[in-house]
């Protein structure tokens, strides 16, 4: 309601100031002004619920409050050096570089790789099959995933363990989340699997814009299909594969929920990350 | 005598060519397996009883009952997902509407200060909610809508804003403009122009920018776990985490919620997997 109206007003003072152009040149500038309308809300949700909360919270970060007088006294960056300080904090430093590590592995080249396969394929049918059969777990909730895999990974009703048992590898068999040694891991190879579908897919569509004329030009002068990964495919996504490299790593120090809802950190402080500790 | 060898290194070669492919098809197929597997696991585990999910975890389930997805359903699984419902559905609302406006001024209108409209706006997507959360509990708290579902509305809408901006803005940049030239020529508001015509040109951008924010919001986890804890305000991620407190050792109704929950977003994701791919190749193809 109150947008049509505005859009009414502006209408009008926009239409009145083109008839007088030359001696109006301020009611032009009030037009272009009003313009700003279109962007109001995005600019003030944006500025009050993303950027406002940041600030602040750096505001507070600088300060210690007496919880039982609320007075406030400015310690400057001491917080910080305290945070340094404490053994947990580095290991869940080391847990979120080998997650950020086994991610680039697996979700940065693996997901290349298995991309390429795919669009290799002659069927377009086929193709579009795997592809979406690939990023069905990235479309679940990480509450279902980690669940899920909190089922799996137990000893007694678990796939897995049942599995390595069928194998003959039963040696293996063991509580993988309360598992000191094995829990992060777990964790790091359930989000693997929630994820690399999800890069797949962007690769797949960073494939789909190379030139088809590139590879048959290849073909005819005798490249085999791993000359052609690496000569052209590689080349031409290499814009995406740092881009992918970049968010990957980026996300891996941000991991919260995968922990959050399997482990909480646990056992024994092993699977804490920078996210859960922090909480 | 060279024919003959020739014809012979091809057939050798052909031969490895049908090794390879098979070992990459059969490949395929293992990652299939390994991917879909354990979400008909979760399925059947849905129709099982405790008894047997604790008998072998590879049997299919003896009697194929709906007893569980029933309970699951009652036990809150109903009020979860109808919360959850109207969060994705109005914050999907929100969020493509204030973008495309947003989108709109920025590309059609003779709006001051663009460049630094589109920094503050697309910076936006720099910005991490972990960092955010504290704060913003303060400031919820403060406005009276912690713990609504009103909360979870303004946040993924003002979350959201900056790429779904960013993505129909890129779309617009891309239409022609004579259409709107056209239009303001014979006398058309900006509004009209707006509505009339360029909204309905973005309309395969603006489905796959819904499709995009329905997959985040039906899925968030960390915004939906702090700000909200009464049960008729939960969604359905968080939810399932009470469901597993409540119900922790019946497995089969845990299993048949979690299926629940995740069925109707793998439905979506099928039935519009086109739109959802060029979302995402707009996105990332700029």
């Amino acid at each position: 309601m109150m947008v049509a109206t505005a859009e009414k007003v502006s209408a009008v003072a926009y239409g009145a100031a083109r008839r007088r152009w030359a001696s109006k040149k301020v009611r032009v500038r009030l037009g272009n002004l009003l313009s700003l309308r279109w962007a109001a809300i995005a600019l003030i949700l944006v500025g009050w619920f993303v950027y406002y909360p940041i600030v602040d919270n750096f505001i507070v970060s600088t300060t210690d409050e007496d919880i039982y007088t609320g007075e406030v006294t400015n310690v400057g960056l001491a917080n910080y050096d305290r945070l340094l300080h404490d053994p947990i904090v580095l290991v869940a430093l080391f847990n979120n570089c080998l997650y950020a590590l086994i991610s680039v592995v697996f979700q940065v080249f693996g997901a290349f790789l298995l991309a390429a396969i795919i669009e290799d394929l002659r069927s377009e049918r086929w193709r579009r099959f795997w592809r979406a059969v690939y990023f069905v777990p990235s479309a679940i909730s990480i509450t279902v995933t980690g669940l899920l895999f909190y089922f799996i990974y137990q000893p007694q009703i678990g796939l897995l363990d049942a599995a390595l048992a069928r194998l003959g590898l039963g040696q293996l068999v063991q509580p993988w989340l309360g598992n000191e040694h094995t829990a992060i891991y777990a964790i790091i190879a359930m989000s693997q699997w929630q994820g690399f579908g999800y890069t797949t897919l962007l690769f797949a569509i960073a494939i789909q814009k190379i030139p088809r004329d590139l590879y048959d030009a290849a073909t005819m002068d005798g490249a085999g299909a791993l000359r052609r990964l690496w000569n052209i495919t590689f080349p031409l996504t290499r814009e995406m594969t740092g881009l992918m490299v970049i968010v990957t790593v980026a996300g891996a120090f941000q991991v919260f929920n995968e922990v959050m809802v399997m482990t909480a950190g646990g056992p024994n402080n092993s699977s804490q990350v920078l996210g859960t500790w922090l909480y | 005598m060279n024919a003959t060898l020739a014809a012979g290194r091809a057939r050798h070669v052909n031969a490895w060519a049908v090794i390879a492919r098979t070992l990459l098809y059969s490949f395929l197929v293992c990652l299939g397996v390994v991917v879909i597997y354990p979400l008909v696991w979760m399925a059947f585990n849905g129709f099982k009883d405790n008894a047997q999910i604790f008998g072998d975890p590879f049997a299919l389930p003896a009697r194929w009952s709906w007893g569980n997805y029933v309970q699951a359903w009652n036990h809150g699984v109903r009020d979860y997902v109808t919360v959850s419902v109207l969060v994705t559905v109005a914050s999907a609302m929100c969020t493509v509407l204030i973008s495309a406006w947003t989108a709109f001024g920025l590309t059609r209108t003779k709006m001051p200060a663009k460049p630094l409209v589109v920094a503050i706006v697309l910076g936006g997507l720099m910005l991490s909610p972990t960092v955010a959360v504290i704060p913003l509990v303060k400031m919820l708290q403060a406005l009276g809508l912690y713990n609504t579902y009103w909360a979870l509305i303004i946040l993924y809408t003002a979350f959201r804003v900056p790429f779904t901006t960013f993505l129909i803005r890129a779309y617009m940049l891309d239409l022609p403009r004579d259409l709107d030239e056209a239009a303001t020529m014979d006398g058309a508001s900006e509004g009209q122009v707006f509505w009339r015509i360029i909204l309905p040109l973005c309309r395969p951008i603006i489905i796959s920018c819904v499709i995009l924010h329905v997959l985040f919001a039906w899925n968030e986890y960390l915004f939906a776990m702090i700000f909200t804890s009464g049960a008729h305000v939960q969604t359905l991620p968080v939810g399932l985490t009470s469901i597993m407190a409540k119900h922790g050792t019946n497995y089969p109704v845990v299993f048949a919620a979690m299926t629940i929950s995740a069925l109707p977003i793998v439905v979506v994701f099928f039935a519009a997997q086109r739109y959802f791919i060029r979302g995402l190749s707009e996105g990332i193809g700029k």
